[in-house]
């Protein structure tokens, strides 16, 4: 436990992708089985522990703690899990308590009952130091938070038999903690484990972005065009397993998220695995993201937000079907196979993506300037941008560069005024790369800047010392990391910040919140005066809930 | 008419006040005659008409404010009695930084002792603290909570070690104050057995000189100015905490920050500063440290000065002792200034 204490504190304080994964191939290669393999079902999230609870921790320091001490201490440290942990009063009448082992805490969480459960949690946080003990609390309650992925976690377990991460995620669905066969492969020990898995997560194959110009290197006929829905990219499988048909539903992450879509997991009764694009369908009419978004929100699925949000999935590519593997043959071969497949099961709650219609590239980009009038019809506000594929292309995890591109329709843009500036993580540490910016409102006293976003990226390294440079000489007040910057009128950096879409916010003041923010262009040129008005997001805003394309007013 | 504590020390807003032998302790304000406990820029200020406080802590006063610092100055040994007026001063080691000092004021037979900041832990770079039994024990609260308590030092220095071994590529910043903690973590290290040079920020140079003529053994110390960026991999350096995650991290190739500091010891605090190797190092006692050196003075009243007080008067009250916060302000504010100049 204590070896996993360590690597959970050195994670949660290191900023850097790179680094984590040093650091966990660095604990996978030196810890004995079966300790890392439950290490590695924690961090990717496949430990779950259900008796365990804040309240029973709560409970736990209530009965060893002096009350004011502790309202005391967990004011000043803001975390349950680790006020408790650092006040914890180790019984010293007591013999020491070897610490447990993280296999000794698993195998017996997974045995005890409901009311056995806090006198061993306080027997263990006896026996382990400060980080052990945050790390158990932290570990049994079932919150890491400490920005590892399990893809990262993946990864870093690949790297042990330098293996590509996709090959493990290909065999992920059928393996089990604490993965004695999996690591028996990674290093050349064993064969490579055999998926059993009646319905496994593929790993997906990814695009890159294009823009105009671009295409002209590119021949029209070589491509099939879709459309791009604004939506969930998820993988829809089903098996069968004895018999019995079972239905998944993965994010693109592989996450099994079928839990909370019931209604659309009903609808997959035939074998096969389908690449789409979840949406909510109401009236035959494809709904924006804002209203995916409230039911993606819900943490319990009931029958009410199934009727108001019924899930959809749109079809863009046929994985597999029965037992044939189809990812070894050619996009267009694969679209075949999907247009008959989706006619053969006959699900109102699925249907295929069109393809966009067009011989030159003249063609699609005007179809993708007008969706409406091009073949995606009353769905039209709903579509981001056109996927241009290979007729040729199979399916190929990761992001390979050439098969597929995606072309997203153009963001809006908005002029906004810088306000604070944070100072980033890793290579950036030293810089002020974190940006929150505001555009104007009447207010009590004449016009004032509220803040409507934060952004750190869009910006060239050049560009990030220009601004860095504007920060440290604009400074009018610092609030620990951050730095309030002059933002008057006359005086201030106007940044011309791009993004996808607005939604409404309640944990913001100027009650809207920009989806996928990046600072496009810095505006040296314009007096902050003339930056946008809230009034202009509040249209997009309303536009957007009226289901029409929002149209910003050329200015 | 028993004695009262205030007749002996009176708490004010700038310091503990002695009327009847005429001088203040670690004022906040230049006064008449100060009696100084420590060089930490929060006790020890400039201006004073004189000074009364060990050999090294008029030296660091001396080396931060230029030679008049103040009026006059009389330098005192630990344990040496001094009369003034009709109270007897004597100071004792705090183990808090060198020359750190409490200062124990007696007056017909009633022992005051004010603390100034301590910590009961061994350091190799400073006389260990000894425990002086009084009345009335005035204790700072730095870490007046049951959360903090700290480790062995060592264990926080193998850390450092253990992770400048896995990032051989990168070079690993050590934020700590420039006055006892950084000379302090550089002392640790070479027991540690880290025999190549340790870099510094220029900021530190004058102290860290001051320290290696005092005998205290500190090995190579280099100054990282002028350093070629990819010979500077592999290696640690030592700089005042601004700096850290300031401009003058860039020269380093992808530093690691870390900080030795007592503060460490809570997540926020690390992540707030952009810390990614927090090192629970700390120059102040921790809760244990305070509520058992309390204890042991047999003091039936403490005064609580800077830091979390309402914690530890609770802890006080609740062992049948009277106890009370003082309001002085500016206290625990050493190091806490924007960064060194970019040049250092």
């Amino acid at each position: 436990m204590n070896r996993f204490a360590e690597l959970l504190d050195r994670l949660a304080y290191e900023p850097g992708r790179n680094n984590k994964l040093r650091l966990i191939a660095d604990y996978l290669r030196t810890t004995e089985e079966p300790d890392r393999g439950w290490a590695l079902a924690a961090l990717t999230g496949a430990l779950t522990f259900k008796h365990a609870k804040a309240a029973m921790v709560r409970a736990l320091i209530t009965e060893r703690a002096d009350p004011v001490l502790f309202d005391l201490s967990y004011d000043f440290v803001g975390d349950l899990s680790e006020t408790v942990a650092l006040m914890w009063p180790a019984d010293r009448s007591q013999k020491p308590n070897t610490p447990p082992t993280l296999t000794d805490v698993v195998e017996t969480l997974s045995l005890l009952g409901k009311t056995q459960l806090p006198a061993q949690i306080a027997r263990w946080l006896d026996g382990l130091d400060e980080t052990g003990r945050w790390a158990l609390l932290k570990l049994v309650t079932g919150a890491l938070r400490i920005g590892v992925s399990a893809r990262l976690a993946k990864t870093a377990a690949a790297s042990l038999g330098n293996k590509e991460p996709d090959e493990i995620e290909v065999l992920w669905p059928g393996l089990t903690p604490p993965y004695h066969d999996l690591f028996a492969w990674l290093e050349g020990r064993g064969d490579k484990p055999i998926s059993t898995d009646p319905a496994p997560f593929r790993p997906p194959m990814l695009a890159h972005a294009i823009e105009e110009p671009e295409l002209a290197a590119l021949d029209a006929t070589d491509f099939m065009a879709e459309w791009k829905w604004d939506g969930i990219r998820v993988q829809a499988v089903a098996g069968v397993d004895n018999g019995e048909t079972v239905a998944r539903l993965y994010s693109r992450t592989g996450e099994d998220i079928s839990k909370s879509f019931p209604d659309l997991i009903e609808a997959l009764k035939l074998p096969a695995a389908i690449d789409g694009e979840l949406l909510i369908m109401r009236d035959g009419r494809i709904q924006s993201f804002n209203v995916l978004q409230q039911r993606l929100n819900r943490k319990t699925v009931t029958a009410k937000l199934i009727t108001e949000f019924p899930a959809h999935l749109r079809a863009y590519d046929l994985l597999g079907e029965g037992d044939d593997d189809l990812r070894g043959h050619p996009f267009e071969e694969r679209r075949k196979r999907l247009e008959a497949f989706i006619a053969k099961l006959n699900e109102p709650r699925i249907d295929i993506s069109p393809l966009v219609p067009f011989k030159t590239w003249t063609e699609l980009i005007a179809a993708r300037a007008n969706p409406g009038a091009a073949n995606a019809g009353g769905d039209a506000p709903a579509v981001e941008g056109v996927m241009l594929k290979r007729r040729d292309a199979l399916y190929v995890p990761g992001r390979p560069k050439g098969p597929w591109w995606k072309w997203k329709r153009d963001p809006m843009t908005i002029d906004a005024v810088l306000m604070y500036a944070q100072r980033g993580h890793g290579k950036r540490s030293s810089f002020y790369s974190d940006y929150t910016f505001g555009v104007w409102k009447r207010g009590e006293n004449g016009d004032e800047l509220v803040p409507v976003g934060k952004a750190y990226f869009g910006f060239t390294d050049d560009e990030l010392k220009e601004i860095d440079r504007f920060v440290r000489r604009n400074t009018i007040d610092r609030f620990g990391p951050v730095r309030e910057v002059t933002h008057e009128a006359g005086k201030g950096l106007v940044f011309e910040v791009a993004f996808e879409g607005l939604q409404r916010s309640t944990r913001h003041k100027s009650g809207v919140a920009m989806r996928f923010p990046r600072i496009s262009r810095l505006r040296w040129d314009k007096p902050p005066g003339e930056a946008d008005r809230l009034e202009t997001l509040e249209k997009i805003l309303a536009a957007s809930e009226h289901g029409r394309t929002p149209v910003l007013e050329s200015q | 008419m028993p004695m009262r504590p205030e007749d002996v020390l009176l708490p004010t807003p700038s310091g503990v006040c002695c009327k009847s032998g005429g001088f203040h302790i670690d004022p906040t304000r230049p006064v008449a005659k100060a009696l100084i406990t420590h060089g930490h820029s929060d006790h020890a200020r400039a201006g004073h008409g004189a000074v009364l406080a060990t050999q090294e802590t008029l030296d660091i006063m001396r080396l931060r404010y230029g030679e008049k610092f103040a009026g006059a100055t009389q330098a005192v040994c630990y344990g040496e009695r001094i009369k003034l007026g009709d109270v007897t001063v004597s100071f004792h080691p705090a183990g808090h930084v060198l020359g750190s000092a409490q200062i124990c004021v007696e007056r017909k037979g009633l022992k005051v002792v004010a603390s100034g900041d301590y910590k009961d832990r061994p350091d190799p770079t400073c006389t260990p603290f000894e425990l002086v039994p009084c009345d009335v024990f005035i204790t700072e609260a730095t870490f007046g909570l049951p959360v903090f308590r700290h480790h062995d030092a060592e264990g926080e220095v193998e850390k450092l070690l253990h992770s400048v071994k896995l990032f051989p590529e990168r070079a690993h910043l050590v934020g700590a104050y420039t006055l006892g903690k950084a000379q302090r973590v550089m002392a640790m290290l070479r027991r540690a057995g880290y025999d190549t040079p340790i870099y510094i920020h220029g900021a530190l140079e004058k102290i860290t000189g001051y320290y290696q003529e005092r005998g205290i053994e500190l090995g190579e110390i280099r100054l990282a100015r002028g350093m070629n960026k990819a010979d500077l991999a592999g290696t640690i350096t030592i700089a005042p905490p601004s700096a850290i995650g300031d401009l003058w991290s860039r020269r380093f190739p992808d530093p690691v920050a870390a900080f030795a500091s007592g503060w460490m010891r809570v997540r926020a605090r690390a992540r707030q500063g952009g810390i990614s190797l927090p090192l629970v190092i700390s120059d102040h006692a921790d809760w244990n440290g305070l509520t058992a050196t309390i204890a042991a003075t047999g003091c039936s009243e403490v005064w609580v000065t800077h830091g979390q007080e309402d914690a530890l008067v609770h802890w006080s009250k609740s062992r049948g002792l009277k106890a009370r916060p003082l309001d002085i302000v500016g206290y625990g504010d050493e190091d806490e200034r924007e960064p060194a100049a970019e040049s250092a």
